[in-house]
Order: C-alpha cells, then structure tokens, then sequence
C-alpha cells in the first residue's frame, strides 16, 4: 500500500535562552489511507512541532513530507490551499480560539463556505447532516461557543474537521482535557468516522490508554526523535526503548481485587 | 479510628446558578486516611473540595456542617489543610523566590522566624526531590518545568505539617510519566507524615491506586462511597460501573 502520508528526516532547531536545540532531529514516519498512527512521547519530545509542520504552521529546517502524492512541504499559495480541505486538525481546546460568543452553525459553515463545499442553499443542511454525523442535536447549531460543554465543543471541532472529507486529520491531545466518560464517546465516534469514511489520523497523545484503543500503529517520542515504532498493541505490550517503557509503567491500571463469592 | 472532618448535609450553591453545585453530602474522613473524589467535568469535586479548604467565594451559599473533630481549633488552610491546584504555575507568585513561597507559609502557620522558615524551605525542596534544593529555592518560576512546579506547590503545601492535604486533578495537566512520579511523590509524603489525602480526580485508574476509599459524585450528589477494593470489584451503581469500563487501561 502507498502511503497517504510520508514523512522523511524532520528537522527543527530552536533556541532557548541563548543556546540552540533540536526540538525535531530526523523524524520520519508513514500513514496510510484509514490508518491510525499514534505520535507517543513526554512532554516536550516534539509531538505539536512534526503537527505544526504538517499543518504548515511552522517551517521545519530540514526534511521533507509528501500528502496524497505531493510534496506538502513545498506547496505555496494556490496549491496549498488546495490541500488544505484534505488535512484537517483538531487540537485539545480547538473552539478555545474562536470568538465564544459565534454559534455553532458558524463554526460549521466556514470551512464549508471558505473551500466552496457547498453552496449557500445548500449549507443550512450540511450543517444540520454533519451536526448530526457527530452525535449532535441539529438545534445546537443555534447555540454560542461558550453556552456548549467541552464534550459538545469537541464534537464541533470534529464536525468540523470533516466537513470537508479530509484525508488525513491531525489529533492533538484532542481528548486529554475531557472527562473519561466523554473521552470514550469521542473516541468512538472517531472510530466510526475512520471506518466509513477511510479518513486516516495521526493521534498525538501522551496517554497509551486511549492510543490503545484507537491507534492502528504507534511513533515513539523522545528528545525530538522517534526512538521506536510498530504495531500499537505489541509495542505497548514490550516497548523496546526507555521512554517507553516509562510510558507503559506510568500508566495506571485498575488495581485487580479478588472478586469474593457474592 | 477517630474522624478528623465529618461533613453532614453539606450543600453550596454559587451565587446566580439555578441549581446547587453540591447538595446533601455527608462524609467522614478519617486521620491519616486516603480519599479518592471522582466524578465527571462539573459533578462538584473542585466545590467540596474549595469548600472544605474554605476556599469557596464569599458569595457561595453553605448549608449543612462541615466540622473537624480531630482539631482543637477551626481549621485553616495553610496550617491544618495543604492544597494543590490542577494549574501548577497558578498557585505560585512569578516574582517572588520559590523558597520564599514556601517559606512563607511555614512563616506565617509555625510560629518560625524568616531565617528558621528559609532553613525549612530548602530542607521540603528537597523532601519533594527537586534537584539543588538550596540554587532551586533561589529560582523562580518561569525557569521550572510543570512538574517541578507542582513539586514547589505540594511542598508549599505540607510545610506546616497540615493533617490533611487536598490535591485537586494535581497532575491532570502533567504527562503520563510526571503524573506517576507526582503521585508516587503524594503517596510517599502522606505516608511518613500520617496525613489524610484527598485526591480529586476524573481518572478512576489513579485514584484507585492511591486511595483506601473512594467517593462518586454525579450533578453535585455522592452517588456512592466504597472502599477502593469494594467499589473496583462490586460497584453498586451504574455510574460507577460506567467510569469503572470508561478507563482505558493496557491490559485486557
Ligand atoms: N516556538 C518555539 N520556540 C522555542 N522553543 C519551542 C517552540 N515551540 C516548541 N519549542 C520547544 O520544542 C520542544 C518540543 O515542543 P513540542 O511542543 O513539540 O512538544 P510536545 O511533545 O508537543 O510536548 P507536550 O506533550 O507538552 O505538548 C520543547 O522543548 C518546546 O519547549
Ligand atoms: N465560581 C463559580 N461560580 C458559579 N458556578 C460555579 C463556580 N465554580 C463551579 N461552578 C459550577 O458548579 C458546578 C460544579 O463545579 P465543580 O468545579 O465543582 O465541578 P468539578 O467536578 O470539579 O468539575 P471538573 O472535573 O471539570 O473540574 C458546575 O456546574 C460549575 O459550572
Ligand atoms: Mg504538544
Ligand atoms: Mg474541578
């Protein structure tokens, strides 16, 4: 299979005080169409960078990447914003940037009106499919930002985030600030999205719970560089390298309590 | 053992909401014992929480008891009552030493000169297992990692021996590997000073490996209190059930 996906040698140096270091030293890695690669490293391993570069946010230093056969990196002006309806995020607050006060319906309606998804006629129902494509009620559309609850917000985001039929949606710690409960629904929902749609993600997470379930595959972290990689059950079931083996032990477990005769 | 908090009725009500944020609560917290408060974004941990530390807004309503057989005085946070915060950068003052935030409050709760306060400072950065405890207490805290924030925060927090600490979603914001270190850090420090703990946490998989007991709240209610071995193998509601099958382990 040819990957949807292909990132090569990512680099990025950046200073901190007046020293300079790598935050991303040769990344590379591959996903394929309705793939789940989980990015998995502690904090400041350089998950957001390779994120921000994909999403050209930020401009790596070296290192290349090709998306659904072009060179991604490269892509300027026009092409670029070709691609973008392609490549879509959702990130841990997504809505905390936008105005609390727009509705629902607007959030819904850029990305369908910016990359002419749909025309104007046809747009109050697209808002309504995909509202509900996302578990919402169709009357949340009439609803503010602020008035929703983070569980809801993030369903927005991923409304969103597919109203354009992405390829590929980039995930950035899009659960770690909801409650278990909610975390769980979102994760479904996500699995479902993948299985009917064949949208491929890259799940970046410190938590190998959720990557457990959702994660086809797993890209181990660590000072800026992929310290090991492979299938996401075995990896997490005999990491290989260091960090992950930290990252398994620090997850916590239910303890096991002997279940008394009842 | 003897109770050192007993809640009865507890209620409060934020001034302008609908509904009370927490009705009806009666609990009992033993010394030295280790409570878990779990529940969903919004079910009222962080207000029974803020309402034991006394830590609630002025404009709060309180209805019901909140007493401390175990003091012989009203309890005080700071003094009686050790608090950590979800943020670890909030609870500290940007511009103030990190050692004299610590100091401070073993300044103001024992009765200690500033030189005696500053010698204790250094002596709990190290207890928390900062590295360089004596350059550290000179830092500030921009120059930490948030970690080694929350490090200062619970060390702030035990300087003046409180008989109970409260750590409300302490390590929600680290990751996975500073969390566990945090947690093995809290379980270490209320062992050796027989503290009671109340741990808030939304993750039933941490507050089960640090708690005897474990208390379920649900739209301000406690929907169920059990032991952490009881409640883990026989939970008696399906809320509890549910958070219980919602954690996402690695086993299984
Ligand atoms: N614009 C920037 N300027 C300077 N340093 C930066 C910048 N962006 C990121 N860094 C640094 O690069 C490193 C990698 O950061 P990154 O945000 O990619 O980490 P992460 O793995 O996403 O961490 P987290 O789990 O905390 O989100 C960190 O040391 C970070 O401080
Ligand atoms: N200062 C406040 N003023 C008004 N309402 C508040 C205030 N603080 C909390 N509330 C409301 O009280 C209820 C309980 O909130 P609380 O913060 O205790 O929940 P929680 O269980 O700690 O949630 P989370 O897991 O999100 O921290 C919520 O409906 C919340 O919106
Ligand atoms: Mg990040
Ligand atoms: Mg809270």
């Amino acid at each position: 299979m040819s990957a949807l996906l292909d990132v090569q040698g990512l680099s990025k140096r950046y200073r901190r005080g007046d020293k300079e270091f790598a935050a991303l030293d040769g990344v590379s890695f591959s996903i394929a169409s309705g793939e789940t690669l989980a990015l998995v490293g502690p904090s400041g391993s350089g998950k957001s960078t390779v994120a921000r570069i994909l999403l050209r946010l930020v401009e790596p230093d070296g290192g290349g990447a090709r998306f659904d056969g072009e060179d991604l990196l490269a892509l300027r002006g026009a092409a670029l914003r070709a691609i973008r309806p392609k490549l879509q995020m959702v990130f841990q607050d997504p809505l905390a940037a936008f105005n609390p006060r727009a509705a629902v319906a607007r959030l819904i309606d850029d990305p369908l009106r910016i990359h002419g998804i749909a025309g104007r006629a046809a747009r109050p129902g697209a808002i309504a499919a995909l509202l509900e494509r996302v578990g919402l009620a169709p009357e949340l559309a009439g609803r503010r930002v602020h008035e929703i609850s983070g569980g809801q917000r993030q369903r927005v985001a991923i409304a969103r985030a597919i109203a354009t039929r992405p390829r590929l949606i980039v995930l950035d710690e899009a659960v770690a600030a909801l409650d278990v409960l909610v975390r769980g629904d979102i994760l479904r929902l996500l699995m479902e999205l993948q299985a009917e749609e064949g949208i491929a993600y890259l799940f970046i997470s410190h938590d190998l719970g959720a990557v457990r379930a959702i994660a086809h595959r797993i890209a181990i972290m660590d000072g800026g560089r992929v310290v090991e990689q492979g299938e996401a059950r075995a990896v997490i079931a005999a990491p290989a390298s260091a960090i992950g083996r930290a990252l398994v032990a620090a997850t916590p477990e239910l303890p096991k309590f002997r279940e008394t005769a009842s | 053992m003897s109770a050192l908090l007993e809640l009865r009725g507890l209620g409060v009500r934020y001034s302008g909401a609908a509904t009370a944020a927490l009705e009806g609560v009666d609990l009992a917290l033993a010394a030295g014992e280790r409570l878990a408060v779990i529940g969903e974004s919004g079910s009222g941990k962080s207000t029974l929480a803020r309402a034991i530390a006394g830590l609630l807004p002025r404009t709060a309503r309180l209805h019901g008891t909140i007493t401390w057989p175990g003091l012989d005085h009203p309890a005080r946070n700071g003094r009686d009552i050790g608090f950590v915060f979800q943020d670890p950068g909030s609870s500290l003052d940007p511009v103030m030493a990190l050692g004299d935030q610590v100091a401070e409050v073993a300044h103001a709760n024992l009765d200690m000169g500033w030189r005696a306060a500053r010698r204790l400072a250094v002596e709990l950065l190290d207890r928390v297992k900062l590295p360089e405890p004596a350059a550290l207490a000179r830092a500030y805290a921009h120059q930490l990692s948030g970690g080694q924030k929350q490090r200062v925060a619970i060390a702030a927090a035990i300087v003046a021996r409180p008989k109970l600490l409260i750590a409300d979603e302490a390590t929600s914001a680290l990751d996975t590997i500073v969390q566990a270190e945090i947690v093995a850090l809290i379980r270490a420090l209320v062992t050796e000073d027989g503290m009671a703990l109340i741990f808030v946490s939304h993750d039933i998989g941490l507050a089960a490996n640090l708690a005897d007991r474990i208390a379920v709240f649900r739209h301000g209610r406690m929907v169920e209190q059990a032991t952490t071995a009881a409640l883990v193998a026989r939970p008696r509601t399906d809320y509890s059930r549910a958070l219980l099958v919602a954690h996402l382990g690695l086993e299984a």
